[in-house]
């Protein structure tokens, strides 16, 4: 008599806790599918394209490029504190280059901001004709036959730009040329200080 | 009006599938389950209409008839009439209708053939899957219509794209929709099963031939998409993991899975939940990878014109496809006892459905992992064939030993001398493998034990092929061909990869570039005017000293301009010990060109090993008659 | 018996010490990278102006003597850790590695159970 209410006990014990694991299991099925289904639901807005918010806020990174029209090699060690800095990249068979070009010559009269230019995979004779056809924003100009050296700044195409501050960290980078609100942008960081 | 007339058919089909689904749920409500004459002509209906409707696009695109905006996006009237046909099933629209054109041939069939199955599963068969057809013919109808009409009529289609103009590329399409697509007869057969509670064996039976059906065709399509990357991509590999390939791969662990267990729930009446859990998720699997490749959350270099709003529709349509389905089954079948009955061999097959669930799992979250890393963190991250590599290497290992020695164990236990063949396979495959190591090249150790256990898989299988008593085992012989071509698979790819030599440098006409002791000659540069491009041949002379051959390659580059595109042609030369493939292309602003030559070995066995596997699916539907 | 398969382990064992150096490496290195502006192909198969720039920085990087993970660190500070193939081993993509793993121990775990009720 007592074994059997021991076992009738242990059984009905079994019994829930079959009942709980199942039930669990269950939940934890039916949880793990809705989180895929949301997951999946927002990934369709998401936007896939490449975003560069990640560099905001580190510094600049070492380089040596040589200057455009002499043989010397423009490093970050001559990056003079207390002054913003726009490192445009561009190359003159770049055709949003000419587009973005009349915002730079602008942004070249504000004070504060020097503009660095990186002259992309081209030719000196034709970096040249271009600058003299719509005028030389930069106060610094350098070249990158290769490209390589523009790796260093995250490149991928041009036109891009860098704005660094003055205490050569990244604030933001725009791809693509440059438009109005980028120009804004820019003129009221410099002004921040 | 071709038009109005494919609308036409289209509406007259999806009017056909809603009679049949209020048809046969009142033939379920009814006592005796009839199956009444309406519903025969209903099903007969359905069919006609929407292969016609089908016939109809591929005459439209045939004649190409501009009004309708298809085939104004995807043909144009100097396409040879191969590609034009080809064109209808190339395109989003054009796709779905052969989507919904095979579900609803599926049903038709299964529901014909299956004449002396049960009344009650039948209809709920039929009822599952024209509810599954109508949900997509409503897709069909509200966003992508392969007979809307763009006014006013064009003169001319945009749709010539060089790449898409190839024949592997063209079949593989349709291949493999017979494959995934058809495994939703299935889907609704399970769900038949467990509603109309029919036998495991009969289950079975009725679907085992749709499970061969759709695994063939599957292993054919991504075969054929394989060999479509290798000949035309020009990178030199076959298969990439990339995101759409995978969501090809899944459902094809699901199917062979499934093609192992069907076999033991027929036989034994075993593992009856199990088969319809995979059923379930074949179709499900298919159903999702769809949804990541037409949605645009995916990076791939086989994406569709993607577009949101189609995602968010099949993203519901799925959801609601998982929820009922798995509603359905832990209602009725989750409370039976999950494992019940005592096995013998059968472990063997359910080790073989653990590997594939192993491999499914894989290559899953491998390809939805940076979804999540995107949505949730914000953080996007690739993961690709190194880590599928990484990860599912070292499982090939004992996955083809077990695949060898599955078939015998049952005697393994009493006959002594079997297990006394088996480690001699063993020290055989070792030998030949320490041969290959020794004489020709050394690789790691991972390399070295898939060689060995893919050798004992191969040599295994040409044993009990002689062994076989033919009177009696004949219907044994699909089974060493499937696992025969698959050891010679995953051998030859292997070796492949680890005796590939490729090279990749920057050359000008008229140098010559010494590596190692190969010496790549580039000749010279041929401009020559074909029918719709123009091309750039550059002649090179390839003398390789070690492998004491002087070989002429041409790889080209052509330029198209309706519409403007630049596609590489690569060169290759081909034979059983290796393949030789090079591509040029050419630098911006300079004279030089960047080339790329590789040697790979092999490829024609890998090939064959692949075409066998799948042979063994031939065989097998043969031999059933 | 077990003498033949202990041998049969130790030759094995014996290959990998023999396995020659990469000499692929470059390649190898652009095979594991993604062409950020292509839809999908690595840097060893695009034609593309991207690939043949980082071609030529990994090749210099090598020339200078970093080694492979270096070099896959440096791309990844520049471009986002999306550019190289195989995830890294981090926090974040802990479940991505372990989940597989899970999977084929907790289906192994079923497998034994249906094997082990056959044995009662």
């Amino acid at each position: 008599m007592v074994r059997c209410f021991f076992n009738s006990k242990w059984w009905l014990a079994k019994v829930i806790f079959e009942k709980m694991k199942i039930s669990l299991s269950k939940i934890i099925l039916l949880t793990s599918i809705i989180f895929i289904v949301v997951t999946f639901f927002l990934a369709l807005n998401k936007d896939t394209k490449y975003n560069t918010k990640d560099l905001v806020g580190k510094e600049i990174g070492e380089f040596e490029i040589k200057f455009l029209l002499k043989d010397e090699i423009f490093t970050k060690n001559n990056l003079i504190g207390n002054e913003y800095y726009l490192i445009n990249i561009w190359a003159s068979w770049c055709f949003p280059c000419k587009i973005e070009h009349p915002l730079l010559m602008r942004l070249s009269n504000l004070n504060n901001i020097k503009l660095i230019g990186i002259n992309y995979k081209d030719k000196k004779l034709n970096a040249n004709n271009f600058l003299k056809k719509l005028g030389n924003p930069y106060d610094i100009l350098l070249e990158d036959k290769s490209g390589t050296n523009s790796v260093i700044f995250s490149v991928f195409g041009v036109p891009e730009s860098i704005l660094i501050n003055d205490k050569k960290m990244i604030i933001k980078k725009f791809i693509g040329p440059i438009n109005e609100a980028d120009y804004q942008f820019i003129k009221g960081k410099i002004n921040e200080k | 009006m071709l038009s109005n007339t494919g609308n036409l058919l289209i509406a007259a089909s999806t009017l056909s599938t809603l009679l049949i689904i209020h048809s046969t749920y009142r033939s379920l409500k009814s006592k005796d389950y009839s199956i009444t004459k309406n519903l025969v002509y209903l099903n007969l209906f359905q069919i006609t209409f929407i292969i016609s409707s089908f016939f109809l696009l591929i005459l439209s695109f045939v004649v190409s008839d501009f009004s309708l905006l298809s085939v104004y996006q995807n043909s144009h009237t100097s396409k040879p009439i191969f590609y034009k046909i080809s064109g209808v099933w190339g395109n989003h629209e054009g796709s779905l209708l052969l989507w919904v054109n095979i579900m609803i041939i599926f049903s038709y069939l299964f529901f014909t053939l299956n004449r002396d199955t049960e009344k009650k599963f039948r209809l709920y068969t039929l009822l599952i899957q024209n509810i599954l057809i109508a949900g997509f013919m409503v897709f069909l109808l509200l966003d992508s219509n392969p007979f809307a009409k763009i006014i006013p009529i064009p003169n001319e289609g945009l749709g010539l794209n060089p790449i898409l103009q190839d024949p592997a590329l063209a079949i593989h399409p349709p291949l493999l929709y017979v494959g995934f697509v058809g495994s939703s007869i299935y889907f609704s057969a399970a769900i038949g099963a467990i509603l109309s509670n029919i036998n495991g064996k009969n289950f079975a039976s009725s679907v085992k031939f749709w499970v061969l059906i759709s695994w063939l065709f599957q292993s054919l399509g991504i075969i054929v998409g394989s060999i479509w990357a290798y000949y035309e991509l020009g990178w030199g590999g076959f298969w990439f993991w990339d995101p759409v390939e995978n969501a090809s791969l899944i459902p094809w662990f699901c199917m062979t899975a499934l093609l192992h267990s069907v076999l033991v729930l027929e036989k034994r009446n075993y593992l009856y939940n199990w088969v319809l859990i995979l059923s379930l998720i074949t179709f499900i699997s298919s159903v999702t990878g769809t949804f990541l490749v037409r949605s645009g959350i995916l990076n791939s270099v086989h994406t569709f014109a993607s577009d949101p709003s189609r995602g968010l529709y099949i993203l519901i349509f799925l959801t609601l496809m998982i929820i009922f389905s798995l509603v359905i089954f832990l209602k009725k079948r989750f409370n039976d006892k999950f494992f019940v009955q005592p096995v013998s061999k059968e472990t063997f097959i359910l080790t073989n459905n653990w590997f594939m669930m192993f491999y499914l799992a894989t290559v899953f979250i491998g390809t939805v992992y940076p979804i999540f890393t995107q949505v949730l963190y914000d953080v996007k991250i690739s993961v690709g064939p190194p880590f599928y590599n990484a990860v599912i290497g070292p499982i090939i290992i004992p996955f083809l030993i077990i695949m060898a020695l599955g078939p015998k164990i049952s005697w393994i236990k009493h006959n002594f001398k079997s297990f006394k063949g088996i480690i001699i396979i063993l020290i055989l495959s070792s030998l030949i493998n320490f041969l290959i190591f020794y004489f020709f090249k050394s690789y790691n150790l991972i390399s070295n034990l898939i060689i060995i256990s893919s050798l004992f898989l191969i040599i295994s299988s040409f044993k009990d092929f002689f062994n076989t008593d033919v009177k009696k085992n004949y219907i044994n012989i699909p089974n060493l061909i499937y696992h025969l071509g698959f050891g010679t698979l995953i051998l030859f790819i292997i070796l492949n990869h680890n005796f590939s030599e490729e090279f990749d440098f920057n050359i000008k006409v008229g140098e010559t570039k010494k590596i190692e002791n190969v010496e790549i000659k580039f000749l010279n540069l041929n401009l020559e005017k074909r029918e719709n491009y123009d091309a750039l041949v550059g002649n090179f002379d390839i003398f390789d000293n070690k492998r004491n051959f002087k070989k002429r390659l041409n790889p080209e580059i052509r330029v198209y301009d309706k519409p403007e595109t630049l596609t590489f042609e690569t060169a290759i030369n081909t034979n059983l010990k290796h393949d030789l493939y090079l591509t040029m292309s050419n630098l911006e602003g300079s004279d030089f060109f960047n080339v790329k030559y590789q040697i790979k070995p092999f490829m024609l066995l890998i090939w064959f090993a692949a075409f066998l596997t799948a042979s063994g699916g031939l065989l097998r539907l043969f031999l059933r008659r | 018996m077990r003498n033949n398969i202990f041998i049969i382990i130790l030759l094995i064992f014996s290959f990998n010490l023999n396995a020659k150096e990469n000499s692929g490496l470059d390649i190898k290195i652009f095979k594991n990278l993604r062409c950020i502006v292509c839809q999908g192909q690595s840097i060893a198969e695009s034609n593309s102006d991207f690939a043949q720039t980082i071609k030529i920085v990994v090749r210099d990087k090598i020339k200078q003597g970093n080694n492979e993970q270096e070099i896959y660190n440096f791309l990844a500070e520049k471009y986002g850790e999306w550019i190289v193939y195989k995830p890294k081993f981090s926090y974040l993509n802990s479940i991505l590695w372990i989940f597989p793993y899970f999977i084929l121990i907790f289906g192994g775990t079923l497998v034994y159970k249906y094997f082990k009720k056959k044995n009662y």
